[in-house]
C-alpha cells in the first residue's frame, strides 16, 4: 500500500476515534442533536477562515470551526434560558441559520471562481482523498490531545452526565467541567468533518456510542468499543471513497457506522433483539418439555403405577397441536425423560413412558404447580377457582431459589388447595 | 444550641415565581432534622439552595456558621432517586466511588484508600454483594442505597437526604432509620425532606414545617400540633399563591435589583 495513503488511513481512523470518544458523553447526556447542530453551525466558521485565512492551513480553519461552534453552543443555551421555547426548537433555529449562513458563504466564494471552492466542498461531505499531509498531522496530534483531555477528565465528565447537581453538591468546578467539554465537542466535530463532513457528523459522534452500549455496561469499555467501531467505519469509507473516483467519504463511513449500529441491535448478547427472540424461544420449548412431563406424571399419580401414553393418549388428555407434542417428545427423548416403546396395536404408534430422570422433573413442575396455587390463595386472597391459569404460566418460570422460599414460606405445606398431595424429592 | 444550618431571609423562585417566601430558621447539630410540608410546598427548593444549587432571590444559608463553599468537604448531599437515568453505563461500586471525588483530585485516579472506604460505606448500607452489579438492574430500596452509601463515602458531618424513604420497602426503610440513628449517635447532623406526615412523627426529632414559608421549626413535640399541621396542610394560601403567579406570569422582579439584604459580620 502507498505509504502517503497508509498514513491518510490511519489518520482518519484515529479522527473519527476522537470524535466517537467525545459523543459518547454527549450520547449519555441525552443531547444527540446539539453535537448535530454544531456540527452545521461550524460551516460558517470554515468558510470564513477560508476567506479570511486566504488559503487552507488547518490552522486558520481550527480557529474558526471553534469560534462558530462556541458561538451556536452559547446561542443555544441562551435561547434555552431566556425564551420559552423547547429545547429542540433552540437546536433546530440555531443549526438551520447557520447552515444557511455557511452555505451562502459557499456560494459567494464559488462565484470568485478560481477553482478554490474545490477544497471547501470537502467539508460539506468529506472527502478522504483531498486531505493533505499537513491537515493529517494536524487533525491526528488534535485527536490525540482530545483522547489526552478526556481522559484527564474523565471523573468530571462522568459525574456531569451521571448527576450533576451532585457534581455541584461536592464542590467540582462544573462550569469549567462544562467549558472544557463544550470545547471538546466543537474540536471533535472540527475533527470529524475531516471525514464525514458536517452534514452527516451527527453519525459519527452518536452512532458508535449506541452501538456499543448494546455490548457492554461499563463506561470504559463502552468508550473503547465506540473508538474501534468507528475507526472500522472510517477505515471502510477512507478505503471505498478513494477507489471510486469523485466519491464523497462521509456517506460511506455512515453506512457503515448505520450497519455495524444496527448489527449491535440486533446481534448483541442479552439486550439483542435477536438474543430476546431465541430466549422467548428456549422458553417456549422448557414450557412444551414440562407440560408433557407434568401430564405423563399426574396420570402415574392417578393410576398410582407407571404408564405408558402414545401421542394420541396425551393429546386426548391435553388439547395440543400434533406437531408441538412431537417436537416436545424428541426434545425429551433426547435428555433421556422418557423412553419410547413400540405399541402392539399398530394404529396407536409408539408409546412413551417416563424415565426415573423425567420423573423427578415431572414431579418438580407439579410440586411448583400446587405450591405456587397455595400461595395465591393464602398470600393474595385469590378464590381456588381463579389461580389454575396463573399456576400454568409461573410452574415454568419459577426457579429453585424461588422454590425454596415458597416452601420456607409456606412452611413445608402437604397439601395444595384443591386437596392434592403436593410431592416433594424423597431425601 | 450548637449550630448545624441557619437559613435567613431566604426568598427562593422558579422560573421568577416564588416558592420560598421570606423563610428564617435555624438548626441543631446532632438531631435527625425533618424538613415537612406538603407537595409543592418548597421543600426540595429549601435543601437546593442550601446545597447551592439554586440561587436565592434574596437572604443567604450557612452551614456550621460559614458560607456553603469554606465547608463544603463536611456537607453531603443525597438527591431524589428519580433525578437520574438508572440506565447510566456504571456499576454499584462506581457510583459509590463518586462520593470520594474531590476538587482538589478530580484529575487523579481513585486510590485504594477510596476503594476501601467506598467498601465500608457498602457495607453499611448492607450491599456489598451487589459491588459489582449494574445500576439498572437495582430495585428502588436499592437505588435509594446506593445513593446513601455514595453520601456515607463522602464522610461528611452533615447530610442532606431528598425524599430517601420514597418508592423503598418496608425493609429497606427501617434499614435507613437504623443507620440514620447510628450516624447521629456518632454525632452526625441528618437533615431530611419528607412528605409523609404518619411516620414524621417517629423520625424526627426536629421539625421544619414548610408551606412557602415558614410555618414552624423546633423539637417535634412543640411543632408536631394540631395547629401548626393544619395551618401548614388544611388549604393553600390563597393569598400569597395567587401573588406567586401573578409573580411569575408577569415576572415582575420580587426583590428591586439593587436591594441588598444586610448581612452580618
Amino acid at each position: 500500500m502507498d505509504p502517503i495513503f497508509l498514513k491518510v488511513l490511519l489518520g482518519t481512523m484515529l479522527l473519527a476515534s476522537s470524535a466517537a470518544v467525545v459523543g459518547a458523553f454527549s450520547y449519555l447526556k441525552q443531547q444527540s442533536l446539539v453535537g448535530d447542530a454544531i456540527a452545521h453551525a461550524l460551516l460558517p466558521g470554515v468558510v470564513l477562515a477560508f476567506i479570511l485565512g486566504e488559503g487552507r492551513h488547518p490552522v486558520y480553519l481550527i480557529f474558526g470551526a471553534l469560534v462558530a461552534g462556541l458561538v451556536a453552543h452559547y446561542g443555544i443555551s441562551y435561547i434555552q434560558q431566556r425564551t420559552k421555547l423547547k429545547s429542540d426548537t433552540a437546536v433546530s433555529l440555531v443549526l438551520s441559520t447557520f447552515f444557511g449562513f455557511g452555505i451562502m458563504l459557499m456560494s459567494y466564494v464559488q462565484r470568485l471562481g478560481q477553482g478554490q471552492q474545490a477544497g471547501l466542498e470537502r467539508y460539506l461531505l468529506g472527502k478522504a482523498a483531498a486531505i493533505t499531509m499537513l491537515d493529517v498531522y494536524t487533525f491526528s496530534g488534535l485527536a490525540v490531545l482530545l483522547l489526552v483531555g478526556v481522559g484527564l477528565f474523565y471523573k468530571g465528565f462522568q459525574l456531569m452526565t451521571f448527576n450533576e447537581d451532585f457534581a455541584h453538591a461536592i464542590g467540582l468546578p462544573v462550569g469549567v467541567i462544562r467549558f472544557t467539554f463544550t470545547v471538546l465537542t466543537v474540536l471533535a466535530v472540527t475533527i470529524g468533518i475531516q471525514t464525514v463532513g458536517v452534514v452527516l457528523m451527527a453519525a459519527l459522534l452518536i452512532t458508535p456510542s449506541a452501538a456499543a452500549r448494546a455490548w457492554t455496561k461499563s463506561l470504559p469499555a463502552m468508550l473503547g468499543i465506540a473508538a474501534l467501531i468507528a475507526a472500522l467505519s472510517a477505515a471502510a469509507g477512507t478505503l471505498i471513497s478513494s477507489s471510486i473516483a469523485k466519491m464523497p467519504t462521509g456517506p460511506w463511513v455512515v453506512l457503515v457506522l448505520g450497519v455495524l449500529g444496527f448489527g449491535s441491535l440486533l446481534f448483541a448478547p442479552e439486550k439483542g433483539l435477536l438474543f430476546k427472540r431465541r430466549r422467548a424461544r428456549a422458553h417456549r420449548a422448557k414450557t412444551l418439555r414440562e407440560n408433557l412431563l407434568k401430564l405423563l406424571y399426574s396420570q402415574e399419580e392417578r393410576q398410582e403405577k407407571s404408564v405408558q401414553l402414545s401421542l394420541k393418549g396425551m393429546m386426548e388428555i391435553r388439547a395440543m397441536r400434533d406437531e408441538d407434542v412431537r417436537r416436545g417428545l424428541r426434545d425429551l427423548k433426547k435428555r433421556l425423560w422418557i423412553v419410547e416403546r413400540s405399541s402392539t396395536s399398530e394404529a396407536h404408534g409408539p408409546s412413551y413412558g417416563l424415565t426415573e430422570m423425567g420423573r423427578v422433573e415431572g414431579r418438580r413442575v407439579v410440586r411448583l404447580h400446587r405450591l405456587w396455587e397455595l400461595y395465591l390463595t393464602e398470600r393474595l386472597g385469590m378464590a381456588a377457582d381463579h389461580i389454575h391459569p396463573q399456576a400454568e404460566t409461573m410452574e415454568h418460570v419459577i426457579t429453585p431459589e424461588i422454590e425454596s422460599l415458597l416452601i420456607k414460606e409456606l412452611g413445608t405445606p402437604e397439601r395444595d388447595p384443591h386437596q392434592s398431595l403436593i410431592p416433594y424429592e424423597n431425601e | 444550641m450548637e449550630k448545624s444550618i441557619e437559613v435567613h431571609n431566604l426568598t427562593v423562585s422558579y422560573h421568577s415565581k416564588p416558592v420560598l417566601w421570606d423563610v428564617d430558621f435555624t438548626l441543631p447539630k446532632g438531631k435527625i432534622i425533618g424538613i415537612v410540608g406538603p407537595n409543592g410546598s418548597g421543600k426540595t427548593t429549601m435543601l437546593k439552595t442550601v446545597m447551592g444549587l439554586l440561587k436565592p432571590d434574596s437572604g443567604y444559608t450557612e452551614i456550621f456558621g460559614e458560607p456553603l463553599d469554606n465547608v463544603r468537604e463536611r456537607v453531603s448531599y443525597v438527591p431524589q432517586r428519580e433525578s437520574v437515568d438508572w440506565d447510566f453505563p456504571a456499576d454499584v461500586m462506581d457510583v459509590v466511588l463518586m462520593g470520594r471525588y474531590r476538587k482538589n483530585n478530580l484529575f487523579k485516579r481513585i486510590t485504594k484508600e477510596d476503594r476501601r472506604i467506598a467498601t465500608e460505606a457498602l457495607e453499611k448500607v448492607n450491599l456489598l454483594e451487589f459491588a459489582h452489579r449494574q445500576i439498572s438492574q437495582l430495585s428502588g430500596g436499592q437505588q435509594q442505597r446506593v445513593f446513601i452509601a455514595r453520601s456515607l463515602a463522602q464522610q461528611a458531618d452533615i447530610y442532606l437526604m431528598d425524599e430517601p424513604f420514597v418508592g423503598v420497602d418496608a425493609a429497606t426503610e427501617d434499614a435507613i432509620l437504623k443507620l440514620l440513628r447510628d450516624m447521629k449517635n456518632e454525632g452526625k447532623t441528618v437533615v431530611i425532606v419528607h412528605h409523609d406526615l404518619q411516620t414524621a412523627n417517629e423520625y424526627f426529632d426536629w421539625i421544619v414545617l414548610l408551606n412557602t414559608r415558614l410555618v414552624a421549626a423546633g423539637p417535634r413535640e412543640e411543632v408536631f400540633t394540631k395547629e401548626l399541621l393544619q395551618e401548614a396542610y388544611g388549604g393553600r394560601l390563597t393569598v400569597l399563591s395567587k401573588l406567586g403567579d401573578l409573580i411569575g406570569s408577569t415576572e415582575f422582579p420580587l426583590r428591586e435589583p439593587d436591594f441588598k439584604e444586610d448581612k452580618p459580620e
